[in-house]
């Protein structure tokens, strides 16, 4: 039976929870089997944090199988970069959001921080497409996730998953005092 | 599609898209489990987090965040021998600290029943080890439940939690982090109905209760009749299923099966779908003690059988035991090399290690590799986090050869780079004694252990008591934040937060710590001064380097007040070389190399603490106020006490 993947990841503090929380319920409101995971190691704290949301009756295990992802949506361009060498399967899709957070070893000196260029280069070679994110006019980097949401419905990236049922997910899934400024990010990046 | 926040206690039945931690907490609602505790640790706290959105003053039970696990599981054994079904829940090696008392349950009539919970983690996500708690189930003869997804921890629970109830007994529910985290749309049934009892049935008459010496036959004698009566009902039990997605036949003439449990069960079936192969699996939900009819039935009904496990070869053993007794056939396959009892079994390792064996069954697939490396991202102390400070300070305060023992908590992140201090790690709350030991006969290297606040309370002050009795001569930095933070800022004994403050101060001054030295972590100058002082003095010493989470402190203030507008930290332009050591040293993840290799701000992760300010040359950095003027987040206990 077939499964489609999606790998979700950024850094903790990003808000990863409310991009597969949205995710996942307008998955479940288009009918369709789900079973997902959250991976977060010890706590957050700044390290990797990533959601597996696997869509479709053969998906027993609750993690996406490295080199299965159909999908790797990324909240950051270092781990965009990770989840694409990790788990992108041939043919599939990345979209991340252009945030840059460096982890330690580039800050003190010891690593280069990845360009855009790394990422559509391992992308290629794995015959996949990258579409990459950004809104200029982002008052508050906690609305980072809303945006990305913006593109992956406006790609239509998710059988199934429109528009309209993904901006419902979101107005559940905010605190009522901030769903118009959250609506606000995501139509825009609907129609960017 | 219903949440569990806004349906944890609805009466009625409800679907809705949760986490195996959520549909375990309704579980405990629905089977009116009446006393509940814990002590927070990966994976299982969001199962207190789920607990807790109901208010104490709502609560048909009884929740309590204990000191330490073995503390919990007594209080709810004490509450299940008044009658009341009973949980206790922690990580996987919470249960070395709660077995002293836990090795006894099996012998005792627990009236009420009580359910242990434990959060196994194999792969080692977010523990010290990957220690398999199924070999505690047979030490402690305690029956033992195992669910691979969320609707079936649902499940079990309350199999659990009827088993517990009938034999008057405890019972092991063994959650493995992948279950604990698993999210999907789990079916809940109504509410049991009828309010609580709490008239306290405890009657000696029960009992004994007494096992000393021998006493201990009888009640032991007793533990293992109710564990074959347990034995009887896994043999019937639908826990214990074939499955078989594809059907059964034989592939090449052989009839082929898998035993397995748990999540490594689920990545088998999606292999056998993928391959649509007529392969049997043996799911096995109770796994201890295990169905031995059903076993031998499986064994006799296949010409090969894989035993696929995580961690130690529990079933294998039992199995292989069983069919050498009954001179079964078949031919059993298990994992061939000592690297398979480590990590986690996800499909594609399940497929590899099927396939090797049955490559008629299961084509032999490329997996792909991963074709670079990719900078590794550990995880780090937060903005504006008290222990970095004081990670800062220690470094600089000590002599190259100091021996530094780490201990559990956020600031076990202090063994990274830049800091690398903290040396030595054994479990939560070792570092004074462990350290102790360093410093026994060793006239030539100092030794500082570190130590957290929640920490001090779960199980440091026995060596703590240790160390004042001989004296031993260690430098205890005690990083008080005022939370459990790591596990998502659990109330900490003694902060206040349930029940009263107890002063850490009076507290090491009342045991007869000799030095102790408290001050705000972000005071550097007075942090390396005491770090300095405390290692001077001969003997055990404590500095106390204070800092409110500011995490914690930062989200609650957001929560409050969602316009809050926090000052900035900037780098003087002319003296940008300066701030190196503030990004390199200090390493506060809001400064982030710039493409000219100089020091620049990242506005989204500064949350204007200042803490960074002395850590670079006088007028390096600066904080930049926001127009209009709001006030910097000040600890709720900033500023030197």
């Amino acid at each position: 039976m077939s499964v489609f993947n999606v790998y979700l990841t950024g850094v903790g503090g990003q808000g990863i929870g409310l991009l597969s929380g949205a995710l996942g319920a307008a998955i479940v409101d288009a009918g369709l089997a789900l079973r997902g995971c959250e991976t977060h190691g010890l706590a957050q704290r700044g390290g990797v944090v990533v959601s597996h949301l696997r869509i479709g009756e053969g998906a027993f295990a609750p993690r996406v199988p490295p080199g299965q992802a159909d999908l790797v949506v990324s909240l950051e361009r270092l781990e965009a970069l990770r989840g694409t060498v990790s788990n992108l399967r041939r043919g599939g899709r990345v979209i991340y959001y252009d945030a840059e957070y460096q982890p330690i070893a580039v800050r003190m000196g010891e690593a280069r921080y990845p360009k855009a260029d790394d990422i559509e280069a391992e992308v290629a070679r794995k015959g996949g497409t990258v579409e990459r994110v950004f809104d200029e006019g982002l008052s508050d980097p906690r609305m980072q996730n809303v945006a990305l949401l913006g593109r992956v419905a406006a790609l239509g990236a998710i059988d199934r998953i429109t528009p309209e049922r993904l901006e419902k997910a979101i107005s559940a899934s905010v605190p009522a005092s901030l769903v118009d400024r959250n609506l606000e990010v995501y139509r825009r990046a609907l129609g960017a | 599609m219903q949440t569990i926040q806004a349906n944890l206690t609805y009466p009625k039945p409800w679907a809705g898209l949760v986490i195996g931690n959520e549909a375990v907490a309704r579980a405990m609602i629905e089977s009116g489990t009446r006393v509940i505790t814990t002590y927070p640790g990966s994976p299982t706290p969001e199962i207190a987090r789920t607990l807790d959105l109901v208010a104490p003053d709502h609560r048909d039970f009884y929740f309590e965040y204990s000191t330490n696990e073995k503390v919990a599981l007594e209080v709810a054994a004490g509450a299940a021998l008044n009658g009341h079904l009973s949980t206790v829940f922690f990580k996987s090696v919470g249960l070395n600290v709660a077995s002293d008392s836990l090795i006894q349950l099996s012998m005792m009539e627990l009236i009420g029943g009580l359910v242990v919970i434990l959060g196994d983690d194999p792969g080692a996500n977010s523990s010290q080890n990957e220690q398999d708690n199924r070999i505690w189930a047979r030490m402690s003869y305690i029956p033992m439940v195992e669910p691979g997804t969320p609707t079936e921890a649902y499940h079990m629970y309350k199999e659990a939690a009827a088993l517990a109830s009938a034999q008057r007994g405890p019972v092991f529910l063994r959650l493995t982090t992948h279950v604990c985290h698993a999210r999907e749309v789990v079916h809940f049934a109504a509410l049991s109905g009828g309010g609580p009892d709490w008239t306290p049935r405890f009657d000696v008459g029960n009992g004994p209760y007494w096992p000393i010496a021998a006493e201990v036959f009888p009640l032991k004698r007793k533990a293992l009749k109710k564990l074959q009566a347990v034995s009887d009902l896994a043999e019937r039990s639908p826990l214990n299923e074939i499955l078989a997605p594809h059907g059964s036949a034989p592939v090449g003439g052989k009839r082929l099966g898998v035993v397995s449990a748990g999540i490594p069960a689920y990545s088998v079936l999606e292999n056998i779908d993928q391959a649509g192969a007529p392969v049997d699996l043996l799911k096995l939900g109770i796994t201890y003690p295990l169905p031995r009819q059903k076993l031998l039935a499986f064994l006799e009904a296949h010409d090969e059988v894989v035993i696929l496990e995580e961690l130690e070869r529990v079933v294998e053993g039992e199995v292989k035991a069983l069919a050498f007794d009954h001179g079964v056939t078949c031919r059993i396959h298990a994992r061939p090399d000592w690297d398979q009892v480590m990590g986690e079994f996800d499909p594609v390792r399940s497929y590899r290690l099927l396939s090797g064996i049955w490559p008629e069954a299961f084509a032999p697939r490329d997996f792909a590799e991963p074709s670079r490396e990719v900078v590794p991202r550990p995880p780090q102390m937060c903005p504006g986090c008290g222990h970095r400070s004081a990670f800062h300070a220690v470094k600089k305060a000590i002599e190259s050869d100091t021996i530094t023992v780490a201990d559990i908590g956020c600031h076990s992140l202090g063994s990274s780079p830049p800091y690398n201090l903290g040396e030595v790690l054994l479990s939560m709350g070792h570092s004074v004694s462990t350290g102790a030991g360093l410093a026994v006969k060793n006239d030539s290297r100092r030794v500082v252990a570190f130590l957290g606040d929640s920490t001090l309370f779960h199980a440091a002050l026995p060596g703590i008591i240790n160390a004042i009795i001989y004296n031993h001569d260690v430098t205890l930095v005690l990083l008080d934040n005022g939370t459990t933070a790591m596990t998502g800022h659990q109330a900490r004994h003694g902060a206040g937060e349930v029940g009263g403050k107890i002063p850490i101060v009076g507290l090491l001054e009342a045991l007869g710590v000799q030095k102790i030295l408290d001050v705000d972590a972000y005071n550097q100058r007075k942090l390396i001064g005491y770090v300095q002082e405390a290692n001077a003095h001969e003997g055990f010493a404590v500095v106390i380097a204070r800092h409110p989470c500011m995490l914690k402190f930062t989200r609650e203030s957001r929560k409050r007040r969602p316009d809050l507008k926090l000052p900035k930290i900037t780098v003087s332009p002319d003296q940008a070389a300066d701030a190196m050591p503030a990004m390199e040293q200090f390493g506060c993840p809001t400064f982030q190399r710039t493409d000219d290799d100089l020091v620049g701000v990242s506005e989204d992760l500064c949350i204007g603490c200042g803490s960074c300010i002395m850590t670079a040359a006088p007028g390096t950095l600066e904080l930049q106020r926001p127009a209009p003027p709001s006030a910097p987040p000040e600890g709720p206990e900033g500023g030197d006490r």
